[in-house]
């Protein structure tokens, strides 16, 4: 009997050879098809050459998370084949170019060796040159097609979508997919294939109302819906797609009547540059933000501590790569966390939202904005590389209908009300002043915006009397940052184990409290989705007896952080850390936990 | 208002056509050293501004991290001011001018700030040909930090106790020329009679107008064996030009002789009246013509002033950026969230 609608494939390809446009093809049938999929592509820090991976997850159960192993091993790729094959579970496929000529015969007696001559396939198909050499990718998907009996309707739509309509490239790939599919009707025993995918109707599919999308994509959306007017940035892996759909979807969706831009995107010379553009925009009352990444955020230091000192509004998106140094830049990781919370010298806190998923990148690319401007100050977003970059099923976007939250700012007609303004004094208690921003004509608006020492005038002091009004109001607006930031997901059910983990590690988590109340431990979960640590955070974490704690970091940062700022409750926590670059798997958390509970 | 009036004799009501007094534009007392040449670049700027008739609630002062960095708040004080961060005037004023294009931004900054830590944002502002004033009050040392060589002091040149610079200097002018600069200028803070027109023309200039103010500082650099001391800038300025600057409304009446007197439009209509020396014959609409008369001056020996370039014909960074007439920051909800019809559309991209 085959697994229906259940397995992982693990293309293995060359980088630059053009597999992407193939996987996603695979991909967003088997989606359409009304099948929960994920896809995670591992790929280098390189344009052409070497070995590059992309994971496709199909589940009905809604596992997308990533495996150790796969069920079905595409194996194009002569450098890795010898390890790629080890990647296939007991009793999968290995569908391997057989071009490469590479005796497989005695290498692995447990899974199902399937062998396809990629080039001779290739050659039958009437093209030329350069498009040839592409349709290497194709041939395997047409053999995955016959092999999972995907939709032939829903494959050549996602083909068409693919190539953009682009008639002659759609012809010759539906060419290719055919002689891949003829190949394996011809040569290839379908009974023995163990995996089988399985079209779901209007009512049964589990992909209604959903999309497939990147976190970089849902973020540029969600800060174009946010209000985001300037945008400065300088190219970094993983971040720079953010910018890039940014301007992309602002140019359709963000145009005057006579067709001039209400939003402006600069490539800066360096990460140094951006923030700093990004400051003075976002002093001069525009929504702006930066992405970058690890280097890019090492850079912004300086700047950071002017901002929050200031008390600038102003966002810095950062997709967190493999560190320390250049590090791993296509790997991910969740260890800028201590780096974004006491970003730059001198004594500095920045509250930090962390999505766990594109559509709360989305989400958060609205609400961010409306904390920066109410908070004024400078607010990060962690994604990582893996939400960024990977493409995860959501549920369709709808742009919020919460006006936007400008904060308090003074107009002149308010000034002309107003008596006393001073920019930096707290009036209402809540650590928040009021701001005037630049062009405002009223002999109270003006004021020098400067990160040297300043009273609450906003006028130059070394007075430490002065300067403890101003620093003491910032420890004040901390306590307020708490009671508006995101709240933390959780699913209380009473259990005397508890999971807290944050960002990416949501993948797996759905699975891995699965497999462990198969195991018979019932869980608790909290996902920590912003630092300050609203009073939800403090409560779940007093109501547990053991728990775990996820940092996809080395040194437990979410871990130090919650001991800095709980101290009788960070103390407690077990920690369960994964670092080596990759998304961390379920089997992983199951086993960690299962290995404590019973010792 | 009447230039020929002296405000000492007269009832001290002189106002511009905006209505306000000359001390509308002053700011705080400056706490520079007495004497210092940035103390001068600052009244210099108040003129400019109070001859220009421009409201102060209209301008943003922009400037770094140093002695020149601090001037903005020694000038008009209705005015928004970001006293940014070392090496960053650039940047931040990038950033801010493309959020509110519609304010004048003048950025206030040294040798070290542009040439040394902010070199780079010195280049790129020039490259994108950002509106903006931009002064390098340059003194040739590190005041703030008592007293060190700044990249701008030249080759041999001495500290005050002795120490001899070993290294090259840089030229800010030739190096904006190179950069693609639209409006690079030199003066001396003690030359009101160059500076203020030049300051006039560069705020009304299309682009980024890099003017280098030789700005000598008292303190630290005004010793024999510097090339930035009043002395040395004194015995080695030569004028390039005679300037003046005349206002859009104003009536243009050249009493030169012909061919001497070259009048540059500026975008509002306004002109840039340049007197041309017999001695220099200078085209400042050709960058190889302004870059062979500085390194011949150089060669010379002499301390160069006056407009070399002028082009107002680019694009500024505002117009390649396609932005309207209103500015970003004052965009509000309903102007930038995108309408569900043609986001669904979008979505459809990913289904």
């Amino acid at each position: 009997m085959s697994q229906v609608n259940d397995f992982v494939i693990n293309i293995a390809t060359v980088n630059g050879s053009g597999s992407q446009s193939a996987n996603t093809i695979l991909l967003k049938t088997l989606f359409r098809m009304g099948i929960p999929v994920g896809g995670k592509n591992v790929f280098p820090s390189n344009i052409q050459g070497l070995p590059t991976w992309f994971w496709v997850r199909a589940s009905k159960k809604n596992y997308t998370g990533r495996r150790e192993l796969a069920d079905i091993v595409v194996a194009m790729n002569p450098q890795t084949l010898l390890s790629d094959s080890k990647l296939v579970k007991t009793g999968g496929v290995l569908l391997y170019n057989s071009d490469m000529r590479f005796d497989l015969g005695n290498l692995r007696k447990d899974i199902l060796l399937v062998a396809v001559p990629i080039k001779q396939i290739v050659d039958s198909v009437a093209a030329q040159g350069k498009i040839k050499k592409l349709l290497a990718n194709i041939i395997y998907v047409g053999v995955l097609a016959d092999l999972l009996e995907l939709d032939r309707e829903i494959l050549n739509s996602a083909i068409k979508d693919q190539f953009d309509g682009k008639e002659s490239v759609v012809d010759v790939n539906q060419q290719a997919l055919e002689k891949g599919l003829e190949y394996s009707k011809n040569y290839l025993k379908k009974e023995n294939f163990p995996y089988r995918a399985e079209k779901q109707d209007e009512v049964n599919s589990q992909t209604k109302g959903k999309i497939m999308i990147d976190g970089n994509s849902a973020a540029a959306l969600g800060l174009i819906c946010g209000g985001a007017t300037f945008s400065a940035w300088y190219p970094i892996t993983p971040s720079s797609s953010l910018v890039e759909n940014f301007s992309k979807y602002a140019a359709l969706l963000r145009k005057t009547d006579d067709g001039k831009n209400k939003f402006a995107v600069v490539q800066a010379e360096d990460e140094l540059a951006s923030i700093c553009m990004v400051l003075g925009a976002g002093w001069a009352g525009a929504r702006s933000f930066t992405a970058t990444s690890g280097p890019g955020l090492s850079l912004m230091q300086e700047a950071i501590g002017y901002a929050y000192y200031a008390e600038i509004p102003s966002v810095i998106w950062d997709v967190q790569r493999v560190g320390p140094s250049t590090g791993m830049p296509t790997r991910t990781a969740q260890a800028d966390l201590l780096s974004s919370v006491f970003a730059s010298h001198g004594d500095t806190k920045h509250p930090v939202l962390i999505p766990g998923t594109p559509g709360e990148c989305f989400e958060f690319g609205q609400v961010c904005f409306d904390l920066a401007e109410r908070l004024q100050t400078l607010i990060f977003v962690l994604s990582d590389l893996d939400i960024g970059m990977n493409l995860w099923m959501e549920d369709e976007f709808k742009i919020s209908s919460k006006a936007y939250d400008r904060g308090k700012v003074l107009s002149e007609d308010e000034l002309k009300k107003t008596t006393n303004y001073f920019r930096y004094q707290d009036v209402d208690g809540d650590g928040i002043p009021f701001r005037s921003l630049p062009g405002v004509k009223h002999p109270a608006a003006p004021y020098v915006v400067r990160g040297s020492g300043h009273n609450s005038k906003a006028q130059y002091t070394e007075s430490g009397d002065e300067y403890l009004e101003v620093v003491d109001r910032l420890t004040v607006k901390w306590q307020t940052a708490k009671t508006l930031v995101p709240k933390p997901l959780i699913d209380q059910k009473k259990a005397k184990v508890s999971i807290v983990a944050y960002g990416s590690a949501e993948s797996a988590i759905t699975e891995a409290r699965d497999l462990l109340r198969k195991e018979g431990i019932e869980t608790n979960y909290m996902r920590i989705r912003s630092i300050p640590f609203s009073l939800e955070v403090e409560q779940f974490l007093s109501e547990g007896q053991r728990i775990y704690l996820i940092d996809l970091n080395k040194d437990a940062q979410m871990l130090g952080i919650l001991k800095m700022e709980l101290p009788q409750l960070g103390n407690q926590m077990i920690s369960l850390r994964h670092y080596e670059g990759t998304p961390i798997t379920a089997d992983k958390i199951s086993e960690f936990v299962i290995k404590n509970e019973r010792g | 208002m009447d230039s020929k009036i002296d405000s000492k004799n007269e009832v001290p009501i002189l106002k511009n056509k905006i209505g306000l007094e000359k001390k509308d534009y002053a700011g705080g007392a400056s706490t520079l050293c007495t004497g210092c040449g940035h103390d001068q670049i600052t009244n210099h700027i108040i003129s400019a501004f109070y001859g220009l008739d421009i409201d102060p609630y209209d301008v943003a002062k922009m400037s770094g991290i140093g002695c020149s960095s601090k001037t903005p708040g020694y000038f008009m004080n209705k005015s928004f001011g970001f006293n940014s961060m070392h090496g960053r005037m650039a940047a931040v004023s990038t950033g801010a001018k493309i959020a509110n294009h519609r304010l004048t931004h003048i950025g206030m900054s040294g040798d070290g700030d542009s040439i040394s830590i902010g070199l780079g944002g010195f280049c790129h502002v020039i490259r994108r040909n950002l509106p903006l004033v931009y002064v390098v009050a340059n003194n040739g040392v590190y005041g703030l930090t008592k007293g060190q060589f700044s990249a701008t002091s030249y080759k041999d040149s001495t500290l005050k106790s002795g120490e001899k610079n070993p290294f090259e200097t840089i030229d800010i002018c030739t190096l904006a020329i190179d950069l693609g600069c639209t409006f690079v200028a030199r003066s001396f803070s003690g030359d009101a009679k160059q500076l203020v027109p030049l300051l006039q023309a560069a705020i009304k200039h299309h682009g980024t107008a890099v003017i280098d103010v030789i700005s000598p500082c008292v303190t630290f650099n005004n010793h024999d064996g510097s090339t930035k001391s009043f002395s040395w800038v004194k015995e080695h300025d030569v004028s390039l030009q005679e300037l003046g600057f005349i206002e859009a409304t104003e009536a243009v009446n050249v009493d030169y002789e012909e061919g001497s007197v070259e009048l540059i439009d500026m975008p509002d209509g306004s002109k840039l009246k340049i007197k041309k020396l017999v001695s220099r014959e200078h085209d400042v609409h050709s960058r190889l013509a302004a870059m062979k008369v500085l390194y011949e001056s150089k060669a010379n020996g002499e301390l160069l002033t006056g407009l070399f370039f002028i082009d107002e014909n680019q694009k500024n960074l505002i117009e390649v950026l396609e932005l309207p007439q209103q500015s970003l920051a004052s965009f509000q909800g309903m102007d930038l969230r995108p309408n569900d019809l043609s986001f669904k559309k979008i979505m459809t991209n990913f289904s």
